[in-house]
C-alpha cells in the first residue's frame, strides 16, 4: 500500500512544488485583521514536511482564517506564511489543498467527478482523471459508489469523496477545517480512525482545525491551542501517542486523557 | 396518474355547466345579451373543427413568434445575467434600465416598435423577447451571485481558472435559477406575441381574434384562445421537461 501510495503521489504532483517530498509550513510573525478587527496576533507557527499539526480553539477565534492564510486564500496584514519555498499566495495555493468545512460537493457531478475535480482543473480528460481518482475509491473504502450522486450517500461517505477531493489534488500540504464536524459521534470516530489510516498510506503535511480537543490529540503530532481573538498560541502540546489506528484504544488510554484534560483546561483559561 | 383525475373531473365540470348554461341561454339572459354572443362548448369545439386549417394555420404563425421571440429572450437573458455577474459596477448601472425596460408599458411601446420594423414578424419578435429577457436575466443574475463562497475557494484550491470556476461552479449553480424565469418568460411569450398581433398584423391568433371579436363571430374567438392557451400550456411543459432532464440534482 505505501508504495502505491508514494506512485501516486508522485504522478500527480505539481510540477511546481519541487521541494517534494513533502513541504514543511512556517509562520512567522503573522498578524491578520479584517479593517479594524484583529483577527491573528503575532503567531509564529512550524510543521514539519508529513507533520500533522492541530488548530483547537474556541469558536469565531480566527482559527479557519489562519486555514485560508495558508492556503493562500487570504494575505497576510503583516509577518509570512511560507510553504516550502512557496511564499506568495499563488505559491500557497499551487500547494495547498483546503477541504471546507461543509463537504460541498457538487450535486451535479458522481462523486468520482467531484473527486476528480482538480484532475478535470488541470485538463486531465475525463476517462484518465475518472480512473485516477477511481483508484483511490477502491483503497478507501468507497468502491461501488463512483456513480453515486452525492445526495445518495451517507454523512460519512460524503465526507470520504470529499477528502480524496482534496488528496487528489496531489498538493504537498492538505488544510482542513473541521472536516467531521456535522457528523454524528460514531460517524466521526469512524472517520478519525480512516484519515489515520489514509494519512499513513499517503503522508502529507496536515494542518487540521477543529474545535474536538480529543480528535486533534488522537489525529496530530502536535497541537497547538489558540485563544479568544485575537487569536494567538497559548500553549503547543505534543500528542500523547504516535497515530495508531486503533483509534478506542489511543483515546482510552491514561496518558491521553490526562493531556486530555490538561488541553480542555488550558482550552477554558485561554478563552477567559 | 391520480393527481390527473381530480383537476379534469373539475374542467369536465366546468365544461358541462357552461354546456348547460350556454345552450340553455341563462347566461345570455343573466348578461342581457344576445344568445348569439354566448358560445357554448359544443359550438366552440365545432367552429374549431370547422375552421381547422384556418386557426392552424394562424396558430403557425403565432407559434413561430412564441418560440423565436422566447429563444432571442433566452439568449439575451442569459446574456445580461451572465454579462452582470462579474462587474458589481455594471450590474449597479445597468440593473435600474433592466427594471425600467419592464416599467414602460409594452402598450406605449409595441406602436413604436410596429414603426422601426414593419408589420412582419419583426415586431412580434421584439414584443415577445422583451416581456421574455427580464425574469431570465434577473433570475440567472441571482442565481449566479446565489454561489456558495466556500465553493469557490475550494474550487481555487484544486486549481480552477476562471472560466472553469464559470462552467463547473457558477453556471450549474444558476441553472435552476434560470430555468424558473424561463418558466415565468415563456408564460407570457404567448400574451406577449398576441399584442404584438393586435398593434399590427395580418395573420397569427391575435389578427384572427381580432377580426372575429369585431364580426361578433365569438365562438371562433373562444376557438383560437384555446388553441393559444394549448399552445403556452405545450410550451410551458417543453420548458419543464427540459428543466428535468438537465437539473437532474434538484
Amino acid at each position: 500500500m505505501p508504495a502505491k501510495a508514494k506512485e501516486f503521489a508522485a504522478e500527480s504532483a505539481l510540477p511546481a512544488s519541487g521541494d517534494a517530498p513533502g513541504v514543511a509550513v512556517s509562520i512567522r510573525g503573522l498578524r491578520h485583521s479584517y479593517g479594524d478587527l484583529p483577527t491573528i496576533q503575532r503567531l509564529n507557527l512550524d510543521v514539519p514536511a508529513h507533520g500533522v499539526l492541530g488548530l483547537v480553539g474556541p469558536s469565531g477565534c480566527g482559527k479557519s482564517t489562519l486555514l485560508e492564510l495558508i492556503a493562500g486564500l487570504q494575505e497576510p496584514t503583516a509577518g509570512e506564511v511560507a510553504l516550502g519555498e512557496g511564499l506568495d499566495p499563488a505559491a500557497r495555493l499551487a500547494r495547498c489543498a483546503f477541504m471546507p468545512q461543509h463537504d460541498l460537493l457538487l450535486p451535479w457531478l458522481s462523486a468520482i467527478d467531484n473527486a476528480a475535480l482538480a484532475l478535470r482543473n488541470r485538463g486531465v480528460r475525463r476517462g484518465a482523471a475518472r480512473r485516477e481518482a477511481g483508484q483511490l475509491f477502491e483503497r478507501f473504502g468507497l468502491a461501488g459508489f463512483e456513480r453515486s450522486s452525492p445526495a445518495e450517500l451517507s454523512g460519512g461517505m460524503r465526507q470520504r469523496v470529499a477528502f480524496l477531493r482534496t488528496l487528489v489534488a496531489g498538493k504537498p500540504v492538505l488544510a482542513l477545517d473541521e472536516p467531521f464536524a456535522s457528523l454524528d459521534a460514531i460517524t466521526r470516530a469512524e472517520m478519525q480512525q480512516w484519515l489515520a489510516a489514509a494519512l499513513d498510506a499517503d503522508p502529507r503535511t496536515v494542518v487540521l482545525v477543529t474545535h474536538d480537543v480529543e480528535e486533534a490529540l488522537y489525529l496530530c503530532d502536535r497541537v497547538a491551542v489558540l485563544s479568544a481573538r485575537p487569536a494567538r498560541i497559548v500553549e503547543e502540546m505534543s500528542a500523547p501517542a504516535p497515530r495508531s489506528v486503533d483509534r478506542d484504544e489511543a483515546v482510552t488510554d491514561p496518558g491521553f486523557v490526562a493531556v486530555r484534560e490538561r488541553a480542555l483546561h488550558t482550552l477554558r483559561e485561554g478563552t477567559k | 396518474m391520480r393527481r390527473w383525475v381530480l383537476p379534469a373531473l373539475l374542467i369536465a365540470g366546468l365544461i358541462g355547466v357552461w354546456q348547460l348554461a350556454a345552450s340553455t341561454g341563462a347566461i345570455a339572459e343573466v348578461l342581457n345579451l344576445d344568445p348569439i354572443l354566448i358560445p357554448s362548448p359544443a359550438e366552440i369545439a365545432t367552429a374549431l373543427w370547422d375552421n381547422r386549417a384556418l386557426v392552424a394555420e394562424n396558430a403557425w404563425v403565432t407559434m413561430k413568434e412564441i418560440l423565436f421571440g422566447f429563444l432571442i429572450g433566452l439568449a439575451l437573458g442569459l446574456g445580461l445575467g451572465f454579462l452582470l455577474r462579474p462587474f458589481e459596477a455594471l450590474r449597479l448601472t445597468v440593473y435600474p434600465l433592466i427594471v425600467a425596460s419592464q416599467a414602460i408599458p409594452i402598450i406605449v411601446f409595441a406602436p413604436i416598435l410596429v414603426v422601426w420594423f414593419g408589420y412582419g414578424i419583426g415586431p412580434k419578435l421584439a414584443v415577445v423577447a422583451l416581456v421574455c429577457f427580464f425574469p431570465i436575466a434577473v433570475a440567472t443574475a441571482d442565481g449566479l451571485r446565489a454561489v456558495d463562497l466556500q465553493a469557490v475557494k475550494m474550487m481555487r484550491t484544486l486549481d480552477a481558472s476562471r472560466r472553469q470556476l464559470l462552467w463547473r461552479l457558477e453556471m450549474p449553480t444558476a441553472l435552476p435559477f434560470t430555468f424558473s424565469g424561463a418558466k415565468i418568460g415563456v408564460t407570457f411569450a404567448p400574451i406577449a406575441a398576441v399584442f404584438g398581433e393586435w398593434v399590427g398584423s395580418d395573420s397569427g391568433l391575435g389578427h384572427l381574434i381580432l377580426q372575429d371579436n369585431a364580426q361578433l363571430n365569438t365562438a371562433r374567438v373562444f376557438a383560437a384562445a384555446l388553441v393559444l392557451s394549448a399552445i403556452a400550456i405545450g410550451l410551458y411543459g417543453l420548458v419543464a421537461l427540459a428543466e428535468r432532464r438537465i437539473v437532474t440534482w434538484r
